[in-house]
């Protein structure tokens, strides 16, 4: 027996009494709470202990920190949150900035999550085939994943600004310059862009991944059958990387919804609330205002947690059909 | 009776392990300062002496940006974290978190005379008396000129006492001769608002002392967010961001793309070393409204915190850079306004001011004189915050075209009344 094994069942050996000490006061049935139990630990400080003083928070008022310094004041912070004279106008809203933060995620999610999804796919399918120098072009879509989002956003800014290399290149070819970041229109579509480009790298190594365990051999067959290349994308492609694509689509959906540090470095919200996504909402509200309002973050906060709990149901839905559609295929 | 004595060598090594500490006196002071110009390094220099003065005690200045301390002390104070001395600007709002030094001062009296009328800005209560820091600079708000621009465009200076629209005329003669992108721009802040906003007649508070956000506020808001529909502001200050964050605009004014800027007195040193003589440049008093040529007082203080586990060294430090020798080489090195009584009487001599600097720390100094009494109250009330911040989103969302310059009213003393009735809560 190794010399390495030997030391490990040596180690374990040790623990042996108290195993059999833990399983007669325990039964066999309920030892294996005992082994999980250091995991239950660290998870519940770090996981549920966070989640329930959030949700005191949510409930107290006031500028305190300490939770024991807060006065109660049960649902009024998420009352304050939904309050709106005509739901269908924002500005009748008490805290319009929230509902606009809202409206700014969901509209960034639907069209960010659509185009990462659809140029991730179109990548992988063009990074799949034997094109000159697919290494090197593997390593620049993937190269933006691995910067900070930071610099990232630093980089873009830079090229984005007023005085900035865009602005530079139109006023050199005799255009006027724009405000790339201070027109609400131009400002989300660089948030939109920018976050493409820096996390596309990742589904498309994902989808890649999915395309590359598809079998040849039914390519092969589907060329025999004289399939046109659509048909085969159509028939064999797509439904064979489903389960990757309902990752990615997931995956993409709660990092959207979650966006926060590029668009906070880029734009900073602005100009006014055009790129205000929920999450800067929650910041400014708890920690960017001189009167820091924990409980009214906290309670958007729970508000977020709940749109993501949603999503992640319907991934787990969409995972167990596709799941089900392979077996019955 | 039995008497016991150490003559083991372990027990002589063990008991002087104990009573060694106790002997030697060490601590460690952290101080979190952020600079305009070269405070914290004057700070850095002062506290090397002080350490020599005073064995076994270490001073240590962390500097930080602006924003660190304007969104992170708080947060860490109201954890219970934080450094030993802080150089803060929410002079009332932070008072909770001040550690009193009165009882670690050497001459309680010479802080009185030299720091009265400052010293409640610091205390939490009215009532109080503590000592809880000092501040380390008297600012006010004010405009910089680029006088360079005016020459070129051969468009005269307004006088002493123009109003801000004849200013906007004039500058907005200035960019187009000169082909800038905008003729003025403010440093994105409430509180530089609130100057112009007294002027045009804002009284921010009624008769009980309550926030009320009057005609003259609105006024000032319609017409900022009218020069920048205008193109007389620069978009970029105001309308680059979101929230509330601040945003200077003397970084524009160094470049040259505008030819006015409303920022403060704490900006004549950065400009005196970063435009060098690339232009002239001139502080002018603050134009006019139909109520007052007003700018709003301020400045920062050197603050002793409650986080503090040497609060005697920290009271003694304090008490160190507070003498009027420390005071006048801080004041003279940081081209700064002295908060310290008898060094304003004696006056300070700037030999590191260029005539430009020195010329500018005169138009501040000679404007204390026409702040309006309601700049006064608004700089010293707690939560002056809870108007600042919520003009700036809001009037900035009136600039971007969000809500009208009248809705921004509205929703400016929405969002200040439920930030008071948080905060009192």
């Amino acid at each position: 027996m190794p010399l390495l094994s030997r030391a490990a069942s040596l180690f374990f050996n040790l623990f042996e009494p108290l195993f059999r000490f833990a399983q007669r006061r325990l039964g066999l049935a309920r030892l294996g709470w005992l082994f999980v139990a250091p995991n239950l630990i660290v998870f519940g400080m770090f996981t549920f202990l966070p989640i329930a003083i959030n949700l005191v928070y949510a409930t107290t008022g006031g500028v305190n920190l300490m939770p024991f310094d807060r006065p109660f004041t049960g649902g009024e912070n998420f009352g304050i949150l939904l309050e709106c004279r005509d739901y269908f106008d924002i500005q009748s809203c008490r805290k319009d900035v929230f509902w606009r933060a809202i409206f700014n995620t969901v509209q960034f999610s639907l069209i960010q999550v659509v185009l990462m999804v659809l140029l991730s796919l179109l990548t992988a399918l063009v990074l799949n085939r034997k094109i000159i120098g697919r290494g090197f072009w593997r390593g620049v879509f993937f190269y933006p994943v691995l910067l900070s989002p930071v610099v990232v956003a630093l980089i873009w800014k830079w090229l984005l600004q007023s005085q900035g290399v865009f602005n530079a290149a139109l006023v050199a070819v005799g255009s006027q310059p724009i405000g790339w970041l201070t027109t609400p229109s131009w400002a989300f579509f660089w948030t939109v862009f920018v976050s493409i480009w820096a996390h596309m790298g990742f589904y498309t190594l994902i989808l890649l991944a999915g395309l590359q365990a598809i079998p040849k051999d039914m390519y092969e067959a589907s060329e025999m059958d004289g399939a046109s290349p659509w048909r085969t994308l159509k028939r064999i492609t797509l439904p064979l990387l489903m389960p990757n694509l309902i990752v990615v689509l997931v995956l993409a959906m709660i990092r959207a919804v979650q966006i926060f540090d590029e668009v906070f470095v880029l734009t900073g919200g602005g100009p006014g609330s055009a790129t205000t996504f929920i999450v800067q909402f929650i910041y400014q509200t708890g920690f960017a205002e001189q009167i820091h309002l924990y409980g009214l973050a906290a309670a958007a906060s729970l508000m977020l947690a709940l749109g993501l709990v949603l999503l992640t149901l319907i991934q787990l839905r969409l995972t167990r059909a596709s799941d089900a559609g392979q077996r019955a295929r | 009776m039995v008497t016991r004595t150490l003559n083991h060598p372990a027990s002589v090594l063990v008991a002087a392990l104990f009573v060694l500490p106790a002997a030697v006196h060490s601590a460690e002071i952290r101080v979190m300062c952020y600079q305009d110009g070269v405070e914290c390094d004057v700070l850095a220099e002062q506290a090397k002496r002080f350490e020599t003065q005073n064995a076994g005690t270490k001073v240590i200045v962390d500097v930080v940006p602006y924003k660190t301390i304007v969104e992170q002390l708080p947060v860490q104070l109201a954890a219970g974290q934080g450094p030993d001395i802080a150089r803060v600007t929410d002079l009332g709002g932070l008072s909770k978190y001040y550690q009193d030094i009165s009882a670690h001062v050497k001459d309680k009296a010479y802080w009185e005379a030299n720091f009265g009328a400052t010293l409640p800005w610091l205390r939490p209560t009215a009532a109080d008396k503590g000592i809880y820091g000092f501040m380390s600079q008297l600012t006010m708000t004010g405009p910089y000129v680029n006088k360079t621009l005016f020459e070129q465009a051969k468009v005269a200076m307004p006088g002493p006492k123009a109003t801000w629209d004849e200013w906007v005329d004039a500058t907005r003669k200035v960019a187009k001769a000169n082909q800038l992108p905008a003729a003025l721009a403010w440093d994105r802040s409430g509180h530089r608002f609130a100057g112009p906003a007294i002027s045009y007649g804002a009284k921010i508070f009624d008769a009980k002392g309550d926030l009320v956000m009057d005609d003259g506020y609105k006024t000032a808001v319609n017409k900022f967010v009218g020069w920048h529909k205008d193109g007389a502001m620069l978009k970029e200050v105001w309308g680059g961001t979101g929230g509330s964050s601040y945003a200077d605009s003397i970084g524009e004014f160094k470049n040259a793309r505008v030819a006015m800027v409303l920022s403060g007195s704490w900006q004549i040193n950065r400009l005196q070393k970063d435009i060098g003589t690339a232009f002239d440049w001139v502080a002018v008093p603050n134009p006019c409204g139909p109520a007052a040529c007003s700018g709003i007082p301020g400045g920062a203080a050197w603050v002793a915190l409650k986080t503090t586990k040497a609060p005697k060294d920290v009271g003694m430090f304090l008490d160190f850079i507070a003498q009027e020798a420390n005071y006048a080489e801080f004041t003279a090195k940081t081209n700064n306004i002295p908060a310290h009584a008898g060094l304003a009487k004696k006056g300070v001599k700037y030999p590191g001011a260029t005539p430009q600097a020195q010329a500018a720390l005169g138009v501040f100094s000679a404007g204390v004189a026409s702040l309006s009494p309601v700049a006064y109250q608004f700089q010293g009330y707690k939560y002056n915050r809870a108007v600042m911040l919520p003009t700036v989103t809001r009037v900035t969302q009136a600039i971007v075209g969000e809500m009208s310059a009248d809705e921004a009213m509205t929703k400016i003393a929405a969002d200040m009344a439920d930030a008071v009735k948080q905060a009192t809560k």
